[in-house]
């Protein structure tokens, strides 16, 4: 029991940094991001080859694949989806070029570190014992690392001034334009703030379950049922359905084989989305 | 009065005039498939049966086609071929029905699971039915891995009838059923009901204050985009043999609307377009094999940027570049 509940807290802790990363690329750029699985893979390899190829530092590992995943995200939003949503017909196009974004850099990563799963040994040593339950010294330090991430992101988007016109810039972006922000500038921002909190999940993760090219569809489809549960666009829905899918997955796997506690949470998604539509905090059709 | 009347018989003359052409391209397709391919690649049975294999592509892209006519982007097409494909193969292996029996149970399995589901999650729009439907491919995948406990999920040696023992005859029937699809998603793509998917894509509520039964045109667009699914998904499964939990993944469901967006998602003719094109370039850039993968993410992208519209509008980019309009 104590078990569940330890794993279903750091799961839920790495989850949110995936989910908010999601959330602020949908909220600003009204853009669900394909290739947000890929951008988390992206981060976890260019770890594996700073610190176990090149040999520098986990933290150096961790600076350079926030950076450089955020970089690709700023490149996103310029080079493709500005251009593309300032001409598109349809709204699908957006989507569909996320799509073949995510394509294009799952096989950029595949040719670039190849198929293999990749995994570095573990930043600290040591395992924890709270009650029954066994807790490992360096998934703490990746549960507290995501908590202090998530805080920061939180006080950055709700009190500093960037962070208030991304927000003013998800409600309304002909309004926020009139009031003077730069919209292109904070969306190339917003973009890239997301991708690298999806960079930075993948580097604290690949010290615990390793990374491997082909990871990305697999991250990117539980981004997509944690902004179900909570809500597309809201920041406070997209941690709600991270800590429901964290334990969702914890319980199951405690509980069940394999692949069945999958099986289990889509069919529970499904039905819970008949009851209630836009997620527990979404707005209807936001 | 006069004036009335020309506004009124416009939209009868685009639509006389669609028709022609339509035609026209449906007996071109027609020539493509029975005449060009056969005579180009008679005796390769390599060529034939990637031939084969776009032409089913086609077939399951149209019905996600169907789909994108009501405005949902549906990404569960690989959960029903999935669902069609395990049906074939059931029936086939188990109960040893005959395979031209086996296909329209498909069709009819897929469909009415279509159906049941559709029926709720069509309520959803915009990327929460694409998120969901993506979910259903996974969901379906996952079912099957753990229902079937014999090698790994998947059903082997599923017999093929001695009519479609060779390449060309496995060909000949997938053209026949890609061109009887075209046909047939083209005549609802202009018939009344056509019109009405259209108008529900531009805005639903208005479709229903003029009285338009939306739940059930949707569930209509969906069932009809799910059997061509499951009929897909039994055809690949007498094609190969076998199939497996894994013979339809998120990808694949993925791959089924770029097909139908590469080619334009205005053109019936897109899926096929699009499917054809991909299928084939995948084919020429073996060559080059280290980057295949690598040129063919590069080529999607490009085809994105400067043809938003897809490939069948390239006529219309030229033609408008042509009179100085841009």
């Amino acid at each position: 029991m104590e078990q569940v509940i330890i794993n279903g807290a750091i799961l839920s802790a790495n989850y949110a940094l995936i989910a908010l990363g999601i959330t602020l690329i949908f909220g600003i750029m009204n853009v669900l991001n394909f290739a947000h699985g890929q951008l988390f893979m992206i981060g976890g390899l260019v770890v594996y080859w700073i610190s176990a190829v090149v040999g520098l530092p986990y933290g150096v590992g961790v600076a350079a694949a926030t950076l450089s995943v955020g970089l690709i995200g700023m490149a996103m939003e310029r080079g493709l989806f500005a251009r593309v949503m300032a001409e598109a017909g349809r709204e699908e196009n957006a989507m569909l070029l996320a799509v073949g974004t995510a394509f294009l850099l799952e096989n950029a990563a595949l040719y670039l570190f190849g198929e293999k799963q990749r995994g570095i040994p573990p930043m600290v040593q040591g395992v924890y014992r709270l009650g029954a339950a066994f807790l490992p010294a360096n998934r703490l330090v990746v549960f507290l690392i995501s908590v202090a991430l998530v805080i920061a992101v939180l006080v950055f988007v709700h009190f500093t001034r960037t962070g208030r016109a991304m927000r003013a810039l998800a409600q309304d972006r002909t309004a926020t334009t009139l009031m003077g922000v730069d919209a292109g500038r904070i969306s190339m921002l917003g973009f890239g703030l997301g991708a690298a909190l999806a960079g930075i999940a993948g580097a604290l993760l690949i010290s615990v379950t390793g990374v491997n090219a082909g990871v990305g569809a697999a991250i990117s489809t539980k981004a997509f049922i944690m902004i179900m549960i909570g809500g597309a666009g809201v920041i406070g829905g997209a941690l709600l359905g991270a800590l429901a899918l964290g334990f969702a997955e914890a319980v199951g796997y405690a509980l069940f084989p394999g692949s069945v506690t999958y099986l289990i949470i889509f069919v529970a998604l499904i039905v819970f989305l008949l009851v209630r539509p836009q997620g527990i905090m979404g707005r209807p059709w936001g | 009065m006069a004036r009335h009347l020309a506004a009124a018989s416009a939209p009868e003359l685009a639509r006389a005039f669609d028709s022609r052409r339509g035609a026209f391209a449906l007996l071109l397709l027609a020539l493509l498939l029975y005449g060009l391919v056969p005579a180009v690649f008679a005796g390769r049975a390599y060529w034939l049966n990637v031939m084969t294999n776009a032409a089913l592509l086609s077939f399951a892209s149209l019905g996600v086609w169907v789909t994108f006519a009501i405005g949902r982007v549906n990404i569960g097409q690989g959960a029903f071929a999935l669902i069609g494909g395990y049906t074939t193969a059931l029936l086939a292996t188990v109960l040893h029905w005959p395979f031209w029996l086996c296909l329209p149970v498909s069709a009819v399995v897929a469909g009415g699971v279509g159906f049941l589901i559709g029926w709720p999650l069509l309520r959803l729009r915009g990327i929460y039915f694409a998120m969901v439907t993506l979910s259903l491919t996974e969901a379906t995948r996952l079912f099957f891995l753990n229902t079937i406990r014999d090698n790994g999920g998947g059903v082997l040696n599923i017999p093929r009838p001695p009519e479609l023992a060779t390449p060309l005859a496995f060909y000949l029937f997938a053209a026949t059923l890609l061109l009887l699809g075209c046909a047939g998603v083209w005549r609802l793509a202009n018939s009344r009901i056509g019109w009405v998917f259209r108008s529900m894509r531009e805005n639903e509520e208005l479709a229903m204050s003029i009285g338009i039964d939306i739940t059930r045109y949707r569930i209509l667009a969906f069932v009809i985009c799910s059997a061509m699914g499951g009929v897909t998904g039994g055809c690949f499964a007498l094609l190969q043999q076998n199939i497996y939990p894994a013979t339809y993944t998120i990808a694949d469901s993925i791959n089924f609307l770029l097909y139908c967006f590469l080619g334009g998602l205005e053109f019936v003719l897109g899926p096929i377009v699009g499917a054809f094109g991909l299928v084939l370039t995948f084919e020429l850039l073996r060559s080059i094999q280290e980057f295949q993968a690598l040129l063919y993410g590069v080529l999607m992208i490009v085809v994105m940027l400067f043809l938003p519209n897809g490939l069948l509008s390239l006529g219309a980019v030229l033609r408008r570049g042509r009179g100085g309009g841009r």
